[in-house]
Formats: structure tokens, C-alpha cells, sequence
């Protein structure tokens, strides 16, 4: 399992794609934001959290489709699925890989822009509330990714079914957000959160395994 | 004599054919005497005027739209379970029918809420909630077209429908949580004394049977349409062979 995490991590970084796509689609939506509802630090500041957390949602959602397409094209999803390794293993690493290069990523780099947008405290929470809430992002999106495998041109019906999952992962995370940047308490919606990343992490391997044996059946 | 005779679509079809007429000719007697009552013979509610009127639509509606959701996750985990062909049928069939009742739901709640609140649309728990089931609704609808293989739609909608009504529930009290909301609570539990006043309550009960049985009809005449498309596919291919 940690060689299939090794392989994926490498092509992700080599092929020049998955690893700098979803970053420089955060980047872009910070930037772009101010420039459309105009650089007003107290109006950009009280958007900040909501604006960064529907970004790396939106970014995440950007690279869903990769996690199995290419393995599907070139025959190496017929191989895991015979390998040794259970699929629930092999779709927990693929859904490990796939938020090492993208949702930590954009944890990481979250303060920063939070500082371009104006945000004038709680940048760690920002970023805890991303690191906690991104695994359930790559887990579920691995989920529909799974569920989309047997189809040529599945990515805008991959965002059909991946947004609605997204829906309380997205509302507790940018509500921890916000909370750390007023000061307010915020130990319900980072414990909702948290429990809803071990959910989905805990349980919908098995749902998204069993996808894609369905479509390698 | 069980229940899962019906499984078999021989079966189901004849007793299908049979309740159909009567499922249908009671649901338009149901609906005609419900919403006529609703409409012309209750008096004008004090304070919301004539718009009061619209809960005979809107109230059943947003009841199927939830129900229909209910039916969908039985007959895919029976399909998941058992694999009965006529189960998974049932709720691809059922799907656009809870799609409508959702647009109806929205559209009449929207058309009420101009009047009431003074807008169209508010980022209210249920109206939240009820939009996220809609796109719920679109997600499986879009799944089952997209996978030409029926037996492989059937399995991978049945998973979406079971993991997504585990999702679903989760959003309802995540938007609770995010919002405080402007829609009143329940006025139609059954241990409450503050209920809609009964001149409302026993029209509203003939609509949402009304309701009911237009569902139950619509669901066996989609799911004898999809068998029938079934048959001639079978047939087709047998042709092609020879």
C-alpha cells in the first residue's frame, strides 16, 4: 500500500497536472474575488473564510477525475483490483494521495491568502478547519470519482454528485473558520467537522470500493 | 403468498394492471374533492389572507418529495439485498416523480413566501435543505442516464441513493445549525396541540391522500413503462441474434 501511495504521489508530481492544478486554482480564486467585489478590507475580511473554503472546495472538485481515469485507461485499475492489496485499501490510498497533493496543500497555503484578503486574526484556525475538513473532501470526491469510473466524459456529472455530499463538510469547516477569525467559541462546528471527516474516512471506502467493482465487473 | 411474488414482473405486471385504474381514479377523486374544498369552501385565514390556500399544494408536495426519497433507498437496498429487477425499476422510476414533487415544493413555497416574508427566496434551513435534495434528485436522475449497462446503473444508483440519504440527513441538521430560519415548524405532528385549525387540517388530509395515491400511481405506470422498455430490449437483442 505504501508503494501504491509512492507511485501516485510520483505521478501526481511528474506529469505535470494534478499536484500545481488545484493550487493555482486557489491562488486564482483569491485574486479574482477582491477584484470583483472590490478591495474594501472590512468587506473582504468578513467573506475571507467563506470565500478561501468554497476555493479549495472548488479546487478539490477540479481534480477529482483524475484519481481513477488514468489507472482506468491504461489497464492498472484491472491490476490493483487483482492485486493482493483489498480495494478498500486501494481507494483509502488513492483518497490519502489525492489529499496529500491537494488539500494539504491548500491548508498550507491558506494563511497566506488570508492575509492578501484582509483576514485579521484566526489564520491557524483557517487552516486547522481546511486540514481537518479537506480529507472528507478527497474522501467523498473519491466516492463519486469511483462511482463515474466506466464513463468517457464523467466530470461534470462527477460534480453533480460530489456537490450535495460536500454540503455539511463545507458548512461546518467555514464555520470553524469564521469563528476562529470573530474569537468565538468554536468547539461544536470543529468537533461536527472532525467527526464528519473520521466518518467518511472510516466508511465510505467501502462504499467507493464497492463502485468500482461494480464498474470493473 | 409473499411479498416478494411480486418480484416477479409477470406478476407484478398483472397486479400492476389491476390497481392502476383505481390507484389513478382514486387519486384524481382525492385530489378534485381536496383541493377544491382547499380552494373554494375554506374561509380566508386572518392574517395570510387567501395565500394560505397554496398549503394544499405546497404541504403534499414537500411530504412526496421526502417519501419518494424514502421509497428509492427500500427498493435499491432491496435491490442491493435480493436483486429484484422490478425493486431497482421502481426507483428509477420513482426518481422524477420526487424530483417534480421538489420543484413543486420549492416553486409553490417561493410563490408564498413573496407575499408572507416579502421575498422569494431565503437562505432558510428547510428552503437550504430542500434545494440540496433537489440537486440530490438531479445527481441520481443524471447517473442512471449516463451508464448504458442497466444491471451496472442499477448497483451504482443504489449505492449513491444509500450513501446520499446518509448525506442528505447530515445536511438537514448541518443548514439547521448554520442558519436559524424564517419557515414555521411543524404544524402537522400528530402529538402537538397547536395544529393547523381544523377547517384547514381535514382538507389538507384529503390532498396529501390525494397526493399518495398520484404518487403510487405515477411509480406503477413509470415502473410498467421501464419493464415494458425492458421487454422490448430483450426482445430487440433476441432479434438481432437470430
Amino acid at each position: 500500500m505504501i508503494a501504491l501511495l509512492l507511485r501516485d504521489l510520483r505521478l501526481a508530481i511528474r506529469a505535470g497536472g494534478g499536484f500545481g492544478l488545484g493550487l493555482a486554482f486557489f491562488l486564482l480564486v483569491a485574486v479574482l474575488v477582491p477584484l470583483g467585489v472590490g478591495p474594501e478590507p472590512a468587506l473582504l475580511a468578513r467573506i475571507a473564510p467563506g470565500i478561501l473554503w468554497v476555493g479549495a472546495l472548488l479546487a478539490c472538485l477540479l481534480s477529482l477525475d483524475r484519481i481513477f481515469a488514468l489507472d482506468r485507461e491504461d489497464g492498472s485499475l484491472d491490476l490493483l483490483a487483482t492485486s493482493p492489496i483489498p480495494m478498500e485499501g486501494v481507494v483509502a490510498v488513492k483518497a490519502l494521495a489525492h489529499w496529500l497533493v491537494t488539500g494539504l496543500p491548500l491548508a498550507l497555503a491558506a494563511p497566506g491568502l488570508a492575509v492578501m484578503l484582509q483576514l485579521p486574526g484566526g489564520h491557524g484556525w483557517l487552516a486547522i478547519s481546511l486540514a481537518l475538513g479537506t480529507p472528507a473532501l478527497s474522501m467523498i470526491g473519491t466516492f463519486g470519482a469511483a462511482l463515474t469510473v466506466g464513463l468517457k466524459r464523467g466530470g461534470l456529472l462527477l460534480s453533480l454528485l460530489v456537490l450535495p455530499l460536500y454540503v455539511p463538510t463545507l458548512i461546518f469547516g467555514a464555520e470553524v473558520a469564521r469563528r476562529g477569525v470573530t474569537g468565538m467559541e468554536l468547539g461544536t462546528p470543529l468537533a461536527l467537522l472532525a467527526a464528519i471527516t473520521g466518518g467518511a474516512v472510516a466508511l465510505l471506502p467501502f462504499a467507493a470500493a464497492l463502485a468500482v467493482r461494480i464498474n470493473l465487473r | 403468498m409473499s411479498i416478494w411474488e411480486y418480484a416477479n414482473p409477470k406478476k407484478f405486471m398483472q397486479t400492476s394492471g389491476r390497481l392502476l385504474p383505481w390507484a389513478t381514479g382514486l387519486a384524481a377523486a382525492a385530489l378534485l374533492v381536496g383541493l377544491i374544498w382547499g380552494f373554494f369552501l375554506t374561509p380566508d385565514d386572518y392574517r395570510q389572507g387567501s395565500t394560505v390556500k397554496i398549503i394544499f399544494l405546497h404541504v403534499p408536495a414537500a411530504l412526496m418529495a421526502i417519501n419518494a426519497w424514502l421509497m428509492m433507498l427500500v427498493c435499491s437496498l432491496i435491490w442491493l439485498i435480493r436483486r429484484h429487477h422490478v425493486s431497482a425499476l421502481a426507483a428509477k422510476a420513482a426518481a422524477p416523480i420526487g424530483l417534480t414533487m421538489t420543484v413543486i415544493a420549492l416553486v409553490t413555497g417561493a410563490i408564498w413566501g413573496q407575499p408572507m416574508w416579502g421575498t422569494w427566496w431565503a437562505w432558510d434551513p428547510r428552503l437550504t435543505s430542500f434545494l440540496i435534495l433537489f440537486l440530490f434528485y438531479l445527481g441520481y436522475i443524471a447517473l442512471w442516464s449516463a451508464i448504458e449497462d442497466p444491471d451496472t446503473a442499477a448497483d451504482l444508483t443504489s449505492v449513491l441513493c444509500m450513501v446520499g440519504s446518509v448525506f442528505a440527513l447530515l445536511s438537514r441538521y448541518a443548514v439547521n445549525f448554520w442558519n436559524q430560519g424564517l419557515h414555521q415548524g411543524a404544524s402537522l405532528s400528530m402529538d402537538r396541540k397547536e395544529n393547523v385549525s381544523d377547517v384547514f387540517w381535514l382538507p389538507l388530509l384529503v390532498c396529501i391522500a390525494g397526493f399518495v395515491l398520484l404518487f403510487v400511481a405515477l411509480v406503477l405506470l413509470r415502473t410498467r413503462t421501464e419493464i415494458r422498455a425492458r421487454r422490448l430490449a430483450a426482445l430487440l437483442a433476441r432479434e438481432r441474434m437470430a
